[in-house]
């Protein structure tokens, strides 16, 4: 950064141009608001503002023919918008929509509508602005402006008005109503935030619990059906919910805690922290990010690994899904599988630790859960 | 001398005797060349002799003759998984969308247009079926119509078990490192099912207990129906989604009102 | 006026028009009005209209959003489908779903404002961050446009926050998961996110009270805090007179234009509907958001492609981009860094930043005056390098959301996209800072160029000892006007350390500061030819007695010694 100033190289000194003085400052004056000032060389020779070009006029301001071409063609821009409304008109009634399950037909009718619709606005707009570029006056006019800031006489007067104002209505002279005021103001608005707690519950470790339970047999999502063991192929995925789960009252809340995906791999797969609560090979983890929350439903059957879609988070289930890639920290919990009586697959416990994305409060409710098992 | 005149060559007669000349050395090559031998509607044991024949030729190299895979090429590395068990369902669904027999390597295999006709297909098919071990067979015709599924039914199992990885329309997706889920339009119902049963690659196995045939078939409705049916508003960008709509905005939609704008602020000539 | 007067008489009928005029006067005052209001000059420039995209797609949201609110329910209670979309016949939907592509395949007319208003809004954002963009390279937000500035950063976050609780109202598969998304993000915050979570959402997610709250924000919230502040928006921009591109016969007191009345009124009335035709074209032929293919939400499927609509892809690619370390245990808490990170702390810097550039401008160069006249980008250098330098940080971001699409697209790995914006979100915006400054600074010296050597003709004649020359011919002076107007700032200076008296002069660690920013502003510059350069350039110098060269521009010249001839 130690490139000169003056980068043309050319050896006529020159004092340094300053900022162009618009007259709104006293010469000399500090504007900073530090100690830094500008500096105020003497203004170098400058060139002159040479004014406004001279017009050129258009074909339609010297050509008669001109004009009325012109003239004709707004005219038919805005036909052609006529022509757009009655399309849309007659397209509305052309293709009725309401007995018909046929997406072909509702491609037809949005395609005519929204072609009628273009032509009447499109129309409209390119004629008027066609209309304002070849026929109306197009000599360039000039306008003063004023300056934003009131003069020092104004802005006298307009202090000495609010002051006058203020000192009538005594609160410099009455600091007791004055305290009091802004004590009042401050509180009033809290009624509006404590009014807003009834919006919902406390959380009260709700997003720690889930319908999985010792016993909770395992059914497919979205069908319904009891799991057997033997039909879950090597390399397959199935994924699962809890039985019972569509009786549930809020049965949307519960499936984003307790979606499963189970996967089967050779049992010498398994990882040696997964295989207690594994059944041959098969074994079941949460479906739910430990990232935000999506679901982990990419199952890579070559490289044993579940994406996630929305982040790319990666997890290992040779590693007990282990995070290999991307944004999350902690690998997905485990829900430790069996088979009961039947040959249907039961989950043995529930979950050991929350599911789900990390919340503030999660060692503590981490905490909890392995005191309670 | 008229005569000579008469008979002047047009100026394109080099340009005729040219393609004729190519004309016919195609046609006598055509004839003389043997042709790849046309399999009848071979059955049996002669469609598993062919299949073999085919496979000692064509696949072997990598998969081993014994088909057990794992064979040690010339550069020391194996080459080609274990076949066994892999059944008829596999080897019609990697010879059929042209997978196999596999050219570049890559994170994945790329479908390409089939090597083999439909006969040499079901013949090496057959053949692995039969001598490599049992495995997942050529499905029923009746649950590879479309008409016979419920769309609705297709749709709910396509969105919870493939729609992650394919997408919502079947569009295809990526997974990690390169490889992808390839998109399922275009693709043939039986291979839809082959796909499923076999688990090809990255795809998981989704056999015949965990998604019945029916429900199999109900899947291929659906992807029938998305094929089949045009996008309701338009232009489907190719069902990517919202980042295919912010693509399409600024290419076309900003340049466009842009473009607009600048005709408006120039001016009139 | 008098208050009671006896009705003067009238000596002929009056026109329609009169009556009409005297009757709204009468009542609204509109003379004064009309003398101080309608021949308003506006200065005339294509990216002036930019700002009228955004405006124009907003006022199109608005007037499609009232037909849809016609037919949406803003319910996720669970009904049977038993529409004419065959694929989710007799499935759970919710309301909100089931209403939506009620309205897009059995109302006529109903798909096609669902596609005018989903494309109005991101044509909304779009337009907004060009209209941003425009405003912030060419200096527009100096005094007395600050407070203009910060209401249009205002309104940028609140469009992107709109968009996303429209496109969240359906409650499809799609904007569920973002919804999802959104919901983890609320949990990350510290000591109360799970509290705010909970009555946010009413419970639990999804539960049922999310998307009706949405609808109200939507509907009703946002859209009157963005009438107000398009309003203050608006009324400033006429308060302080539009500004103006340099050239000849403009000033920093004068508005050069055509007046309100009728050219703009009607090239800007004429623009809306050019506007909302040609979204209404697009919505005619290119589907957007079709719910009913993505199918109801529910948690545990999900579609592949999972993206926020585009103006929220930077978040997303920020979240993506992420290292999963940054999530630590703060005394038995925990503190999700990852997100926070990314989808708080980020983009909270960056508008604080956006927010507060007029004043960090102001204080890098001391300038309190009023500015009316627009800087060529070029000659602000710096400035137009910070700009590039956030687009370039932001273009990362927006394109590690969508890592996916472009990994299936062209072939790549979305590991490999993901480390290789890690790394460049760190070193490709200082280099485009370097990159754009140097060339602005070349673009200023080739104006200088073009001043002092004149314009190239591409005639050539030949010397008597064969040399070949190109004439180069003298810009006129409107033309050079617009490339030496401009006023260079200088690096500030600090004053003495005392003053008269030998008190201390106040601000002297602000003075610090202040100094080495004007410094990195304005330290590298490239100064404007005047008219003492122009005749130096002229002079021939050794050169004044060859025969021949009366023409001042064959200065351009083969022995390189011209006196300032400014050759870099």
């Amino acid at each position: 950064m130690s490139d000169v100033h003056d980068n043309d190289n050319d050896d006529t000194a020159r004092p340094v141009s300053t900022v162009r003085d618009s007259g709104t400052d006293a010469p000399g004056t500090t504007r900073t608001g530090t100690d830094l000032q500008t500096r105020r060389a003497p203004v170098p020779d400058r060139f002159e503002d040479p004014g406004l070009p001279p017009h050129r006029p258009r074909m339609a301001d010297t050509d008669v023919a001109a004009a009325k071409r012109a003239e004709r063609q707004v005219a038919f821009l805005f036909f052609l918008s006529i022509v757009g409304t009655v399309l849309t008109i007659v397209g509305y009634f052309a293709v009725p929509l309401r007995d018909e399950t046929d997406a072909g037909r509702v491609l037809l009718s949005n395609i005519l509508l929204g072609t009628g619709i273009f032509l009447t606005l499109f129309g409209i707009g390119t004629g008027a602005v066609h209309w304002a570029k070849t026929l109306m006056p197009d000599h360039e006019e000039i306008d003063e402006r004023h300056q934003i800031e009131g003069g020092p006489q104004e802005q006298a007067e307009a202090v000495g008005i609010l002051s006058n104002g203020i000192e009538d209505s005594g609160i410099g002279r009455r600091p007791l109503i004055r305290n009091t005021l802004v004590g009042a103001l401050a509180l009033a608005p809290l009624p509006a935030v404590v009014l807003l707690k009834d919006t919902g519950p406390n959380p009260e470790g709700v997003l720690a619990e889930t319908l999985w339970q010792a016993d909770t047999r395992l059914v497919t999502d979205p069908t319904g059906t009891l799991i057997r063991a033997e039909e879950i192929p090597i390399g397959g995925v199935v994924h699962v919910q809890p039985e019972g789960i569509e009786e549930s009252s809020h049965f949307l809340d519960e499936k984003a805690k307790a979606a499963v995906l189970l996967i089967r791999l050779e049992p010498d797969e398994v990882a040696p922290e997964a295989l207690a609560g594994s059944f041959a090979g098969i074994v079941a983890y949460s479906k739910i990010c430990t990232h935000m929350g999506c679901p982990v439903a990419l199952y890579e059957q070559t490289t044993h690994h579940l994406l996630c879609p929305c982040h790319q988070s990666t997890f290992d289930v040779l590693q007990n899904c282990k995070v290999i890639f991307g944004p999350s920290d902690r690998p997905l919990p485990q829900l430790p599988i069996d088979v009961d009586g039947d040959g249907y697959l039961v989950a043995t416990d529930g979950f050991a630790e929350p599911v789900g994305p990390s919340y503030w409060e999660r060692e503590q409710d981490l905490r909890r859960m392995t005191e309670e098992s | 001398m008229n005569a000579v005149l008469r008979h002047r060559r047009h100026p394109l007669a080099l340009v005729v005797l040219l393609l004729g000349g190519l004309l016919v050395a195609g046609m006598a090559y055509a004839a003389v060349v043997p042709t790849r031998a046309q399999a009848s509607e071979a059955t049996g044991e002669d469609q598993i002799a062919l299949g073999e024949q085919l496979f000692l030729a064509n696949c072997s190299t990598c998969h081993g003759t014994d088909g057990a895979g794992g064979y040690e090429n010339a550069n020391g590395r194996v080459a080609g998984p274990s076949l066994i068990g892999v059944g008829a369902a596999s080897v019609d669904f990697q010879v059929g969308t042209g997978r196999m027999p596999a050219q570049a390597s890559g994170p994945q295999i790329q479908k390409r247009d089939p090597q083999f006709s439909l006969e040499e297909t079901r013949a090496m098919a057959a053949y692995v079926a039969t001598e490599f071990g049992p495995g997942p067979g050529i499905p029923d015709e009746e649950y590879l119509d479309p008409a016979n599924g419920d769309v609705a039914e297709g749709n709910e199992l396509f969105r919870v078990n493939c729609a992650m990885c394919h997408n919502f329309a079947g569009s295809g997706g990526a997974l990690t490192r390169g490889k992808y889920a390839p998109s399922l339009m275009g693709v043939e119902p039986v291979h839809v099912y082959e796909a499923m049963v076999t688990g090809p690659q990255s795809m998981p196995v989704f056999s015949d207990d965990t998604l019945t045939p029916q429900q199999k078939n109900d899947i291929i409705t659906f992807l029938d129906y998305v094929e089949n049916t045009p996008s309701a508003g338009g232009l489907s960008l190719g069902s990517l989604g919202p980042v295919g709509d912010g693509l399409f905005i600024w290419v076309v939609g900003i340049t466009g009102l842009i473009a607009c704008a600048v005709w408006l602020g120039a001016k009139s000539s | 006026m008098s208050a009671t007067t006896a009705p003067a008489p009238r000596s002929a009928p009056q026109s329609t028009a009169a009556k009409l005029g005297g009757f709204a006067d009468s009542r609204l005052g509109l003379s004064g009005v009309v003398r101080a209001n309608a021949r308003k000059i506006f200065p005339d420039h294509w990216s002036f209209m930019l700002g009228e995209i955004t405006l124009y797609s907003f006022v199109i949201c608005l007037i499609t959003g009232v037909f849809l609110t016609f037919f949406y329910v803003p319910s996720v209670a669970l009904i049977e489908y038993s529409g004419s979309y065959e694929p989710l016949q007799g499935k759970l939907v919710s309301e909100a779903l089931a209403s939506t592509i009620f309205m897009s395949f059995e109302v006529r007319g109903g798909l096609l404002m669902r596609q005018i208003h989903h494309w109005a809004a991101l044509v909304f954002v779009a337009a907004t961050i060009v209209h941003m963009a425009r405003v912030f390279f060419t200096g527009a937000f100096r005094r007395p446009r600050e407070l203009n500035w910060v209401i249009g950063a205002i309104l940028a976050l609140l469009a992107i926050v709109e968009g996303f609780a429209g496109y969240s109202l359906p409650d499809d598969l799609l904007s569920g998961t973002g919804l999802r998304i959104a919901a983890a993000i609320i949990l990350a915050i510290p000591l109360i996110g799970t509290y705010i979570h909970f009555f946010a959402f009413g419970g639990e997610f999804p539960g049922e009270a999310f998307i009706p709250r949405l609808y109200t924000i939507h509907v009703l919230l946002l859209p009157a805090i963005f009438l107000a502040l398009i309003a203050a928006h608006l009324f400033l921009v006429v308060l302080h007179k539009h500004t103006q591109y340099p050239g000849p016969g403009r000033t920093n007191n004068n508005v050069v234009g055509y007046p309100l009345l009728p050219t703009y009124i009607a090239k800007a009335g004429g623009f809306f509907f050019i506007v909302f035709g040609v979204i209404a074209l697009i919505a005619a032929f290119v589907q957007i958001n079709p719910v009913w293919a993505y199918g109801p939400y529910d948690p545990s499927p999900v579609t592949a492609g999972s993206q926020p609509d585009w103006y929220m892809g930077w978040l997303d690619g920020a979240v993506r981009v992420m290292p999963g370390w940054l999530e630590v245990n703060v005394f038995g808490y925990v503190l999700s860094g990852n997100i926070l990170l990314a989808a708080v702390v980020m983009p909270g810097l960056l508008t604080t930043l956006l927010i507060a550039y007029p004043w960090i401008e102001r204080l890098a160069t001391g300038d309190s005056r009023e500015h009316h006249l627009l800087d060529r980008p070029r000659n602000a250098p710096t400035r137009t390098g910070i700009g590039v330098m956030a687009l370039t940080f932001y273009c990362l971001m927006w394109a590690n959301g969508g890592n996916d699409i472009i990994a299936i697209q062209l072939n790549l790995a979305i590991n490999d996209i993901t480390r290789f914006i890690g790394v460049a979100m760190f070193v490709a915006p200082p280099l485009a800072f370097l990159i754009t400054k140097r060339i602005c600074l070349g673009l200023q010296r080739r104006d200088r160029e073009r001043v002092l050597h004149g314009v190239e003709t591409g005639q050539v004649y030949r010397l008597d000892n064969g040399e070949v020359l190109e004439r180069h011919a003298p810009m006129s002076d409107y033309d050079r006007w617009t490339l030496v107007q401009h006023d260079n700032y200088v690096p500030l200076e600090p004053g003495p350390a005392t003053d008269a008296n030998g008190v201390k002069r106040k601000g002297a660690l602000l003075g610090n500061v202040q100094r080495r920013l004007s410094r990195f502003y304005f330290e590298d510059r490239v100064e404007p030819v005047t008219p003492t350069d122009l005749a130096a350039a002229h002079s021939h110098g050794a050169h004044d007695a060859i025969e021949g060269h009366d023409d001042p521009a064959a200065v351009e010249g083969s022995t390189g010694r011209e006196v300032g001839s400014g050759q870099a």
